[in-house]
């Protein structure tokens, strides 16, 4: 018979402040196969682990219950206290009093007491039944993958590739740089966000150990920690990048306009460009859906030859390409290459996008003099659409009065609740830029309240004060278009406590932060949980930041949630961090809550096989007739075959018929 | 005395676990009826443990598990939903009030929301009142 230890937990006053402890352990004593009942105020710490350890090491139990705070985080914890004194350590359960009870029942004690009593009899019945089960262990595929390009991605793949860590580092675009390629300087050291950002993607570019994988995605992905299998489409770019120098004399032949993405659709480029200017690789594309396929030579077809001079007839950017990388003859096949990788772990660097200012009616979004922070951004950075110059979009003079508005799509219940954090630095940021070089521009500033939070950003945004920015607190209720383009801005000043009217030439809207459409696929194929603000969520927001529930993946910048370029690139120093521990130690722990067959039960029905999500179960010969199998390397433990197997033949170990019957036994049994 | 249903629950570890969990984070206050079983998928939850729940006298049944899409064995929950349901038509046919049972998809970032259904499906199971069953094994 087993003899269980029940262990109550005081966390503090966390349990103890609501739930009768004393009498939750007076319980449990009463409990059948319980052989000793105890209570101390921490049982995670050294001293309550030691009260389990001497009682398994004086042999006074073989099973172990804890009634605390949640299995989700310290499961493991004690499970190792049980390991260290001897016993298996799936000999253990928990009784979640803290989380699921004494924190949302405050208000009733005795509700709360009675609860707890029947998870512990739920967990004391679950424990007796609990079956000894061993770890097992499998290699690890000695590479990584990073999924993005951006700061983020880029910090992730050079510290993992420092480390001597073949990384693959997959980007969508043709380059890598991300957004932080398209600023024009960083706050709060006003450098060239290109001058700090450029050589690192240059180190990139050259890394022994780094394979580049841009204009890529990721389309599927299999496999478990240690052992990814993902598929990654190469998209075409219909240039032989061997050969392409990137000297960019196809873009400039192209007579296609695109609207460019990297100038958020501020100028055009060609349906043949280069990404930007530092691309790294630099190596240019074609954007097959807006070529016009000149001189009608369509892609995989021959030329058709001039009447009048005899020759082969070939598109400009052809004609253009000194280095013979532009054959449009070729067959070359719309869908790309699909590879398939294997790594052992990877880190989720997918960025985010800024809201468009379409979504924002109250703001005149159809004014060209209305523009997002991002394209301000590109307006005053030396290689964006008018070099450096601020000119005004609609007639390209120069304007007098701008109007910044903070929060647009952020801290608002119709959009966004959450604080994007970026822009109240990012916004002081450009009005400081703009009065540096243009001292007589009279800027003004809307805020619902200045946040400043990081290091150095409040003598920032001091600074930016005493240089005469105009900040008003209060958030704007609309914008007026005015005859001669200019725009009014219908503000509030809650400081004077009245209306505000700004007549302004520009309007910059600081849109939120949001995690784009094909990031939200991307969580699918990787299983990843989102948060309740649309991003992706880490496993502990306090002490697994950069994990995710897919152990072997990891996550880093702002795919997690809006953050700035020092906080993205320690998270991403920290993905790297710990997406290299389980290269480094070379094998990972499988646990053993897996699906097994007990062929001699097994009808041989195959209800299970097409059930299965991974494919793990077949059919295979046992004694007289075909039976189940299930394939421990595939199997992830859902226990759906076992939920569905008719004759009871598959088990869930760790979830088991006998265990779950008797955790309905115990809580419906009077306590 | 008012009678206080006693609610089994079941709930997958990675979505209504761990919304239940974050409720608690949120100190989200629900009526102490549910007490939940943790089990891998909501897949793993066999229409038996219903039945053998209702036939032992609990007043209600809970099984919550993740969103169409976001189910961490991908297709779990949708394996849940089918089972379920036949299980919903097969509780009328045996004379259990359905509304006993509840099934339910409450994400992990949904701790407000898993509090606030306890909160109305307790409601739900007060109105129907105590189960008289009481057997099972």
């Amino acid at each position: 018979m087993a003899k269980v230890g029940v262990y109550v937990c005081h966390c503090g006053s966390n349990i103890a402040g609501v739930v009768d402890v004393a009498a939750v352990r007076e319980y449990a004593e009463t409990l059948p196969d319980v052989v000793v009942s105890r209570e101390y105020l921490f049982m995670c710490s050294d001293p309550g682990q030691e009260l389990i350890r001497k009682d398994i090491k004086d042999g006074l139990v073989d099973r172990v219950v804890v009634a605390a705070c949640t299995p989700r985080t310290h499961e493991p914890i004690f499970r190792k206290a049980l390991e260290s004194a001897g016993l298996n350590k799936y000999f253990f359960e928990m009784a979640n009093i803290r989380d699921q009870d004494s924190w949302v029942h405050g208000d009733d004690h005795a509700g709360a007491t009675r609860k707890a009593k029947q998870l512990v009899a739920s967990a004391v019945a679950k424990a007796a039944n609990l079956e000894a089960l061993e770890d097992t262990y499998v290699d690890v595929t000695q590479a990584a993958m990073v999924v993005g390009g951006g700061v983020a991605g880029i910090f992730a793949a050079l510290d993992l590739a420092n480390m001597g860590h073949k990384v693959y580092l997959v980007e969508k675009e043709p380059s890598i740089g991300g957004v932080m390629a398209q600023l024009d300087k960083t706050f709060p050291t006003n450098d060239c966000s290109a001058c700090i950002l450029t050589p690192i993607m240059v180190e990139v570019g050259t890394h022994p150990n780094i394979e580049m994988l841009t204009y890529a995605e990721v389309e599927d992905v299999d496999g478990y920690i240690g052992n990814f299998k993902v598929k990654v489409r190469k998209k075409q770019t219909y240039v032989d990048w061997t050969k392409c120098t990137g000297c960019g004399a196809c873009a400039e032949a192209c007579p296609a306009k695109v609207p460019d993405s990297f100038n958020c659709g501020m100028n055009d480029r060609g349906a043949a460009y280069i990404h930007f200017p530092q691309a790294v690789p630099k190596k240019a594309v074609v954007d097959m859906k807006h070529c016009l396929n000149c001189a009608g030579h369509k892609i995989g077809q021959e030329p058709r030859i001039s009447k009048k001079t005899g020759e082969p007839m070939l598109a400009p950017c052809e004609k253009a390409c000194a280095a013979d990388a532009i054959n449009r003859s070729l067959p070359w096949n719309p869908e790309g290459e699909l590879i398939e990788i294997e790594v052992g772990t990877v880190v989720l660097a997918t960025g985010y996008r800024v809201m468009e200012k379409e979504h924002f009616k109250e703001y005149a979004p159809d004014s060209p003099n209305v523009l997002t922070a991002l394209q301000m951004e590109r307006l005053i950075s030396a290689t964006g659409p008018t070099g450096g110059k601020l000119l005004r979009p609609s007639d390209g003079k120069k304007p007098k009065v701008l109007d910044f508005i903070s929060c647009v799509g952020s801290r608002d219940i119709r959009h966004h609740t959450y604080c994007s954090r970026v822009c109240c630095m990012y916004m002081i940021k450009q009005a400081r830029l703009l009065m540096e070089k243009y001292p007589d521009l009279e800027i003004y500033m809307h805020f619902i309240d200045v946040r400043t939070p990081g290091k150095d950003f409040d003598e920032y945004y001091t600074h930016a004060a005493e240089m005469g920015i105009h900040f008003i607190k209060g958030k704007p209720g609309g914008i007026e278009m005015l005859p001669d383009d200019r725009l009014r801005v219908l503000g509030y000043d809650s400081a004077m406590g009245e209306n505000i009217e700004v007549d302004a030439d520009l309007v910059i809207l600081a849109t939120a932060i949001e995690l784009p459409e094909d990031a939200q696929k991307l969580a699918q194929k990787f299983s990843m949980t989102m948060d309740g603000s649309g991003f992706f969520k880490e496993l502990h927001p306090k002490l697994k930041p950069v994990d995710t529930p897919i152990e072997g993946v990891f996550l880093a910048g702002c795919c997690q949630g809006p953050k700035d370029i020092p906080d993205t690139v320690a998270q991403a120093k920290a993905a790297a961090a710990s997406a290299a521990i389980p290269l480094a130690q070379k094998r990972v722990k499988i646990e053993p809550i897996l699906s097994e067959v007990y062929p001699e039960k097994c009808s041989g029905c195959g209800i299970c096989v097409p059930l299965c999500p991974y494919n793990a179960i077949s059919l295979k010969p046992y004694a007289d007739r075909p039976r189940a199998v299930i394939d421990m390397t595939q199997c992830k433990g859902c226990g759906v075959c076992a939920s569905a197997c008719p004759s009871g033949a598959i088990i869930l170990h760790g979830y088991t018929d006998d265990q779950i019957y008797s955790q309905i036994a115990a809580l419906t049994q009077s306590a | 005395m008012e009678f206080s249903p006693n609610i089994v629950g079941f709930a997958c570890q990675w979505c209504t676990y761990a919304g239940a969990d974050l409720a608690g984070n949120l100190r989200c206050k629900y009526p102490s009826t549910v007490k939940l079983i943790k089990v891998p998928c909501s897949g793993r939850v066999e229409p038996e443990y219903v039945m053998q729940a209702l036939a032992r006298g609990a007043d209600g049944v809970f099984v919550g598990g993740c969103h169409f899409g976001d189910c961490h064995y991908k297709t779990g929950n949708y394996k849940t939903s089918r089972r379920m349901m036949l299980l919903t038509k097969l509780l009328s046919d045996m004379g259990i009030a359905k509304d006993r049972f509840r099934l339910e998809w409450i994400s992990g970032a949904e701790g407000k929301k898993f509090a606030e259904t306890i909160t109305e499906y307790t409601e739900q199971v007060k109105k129907i009142g105590p189960n008289l069953f009481k057997g099972g094994k």
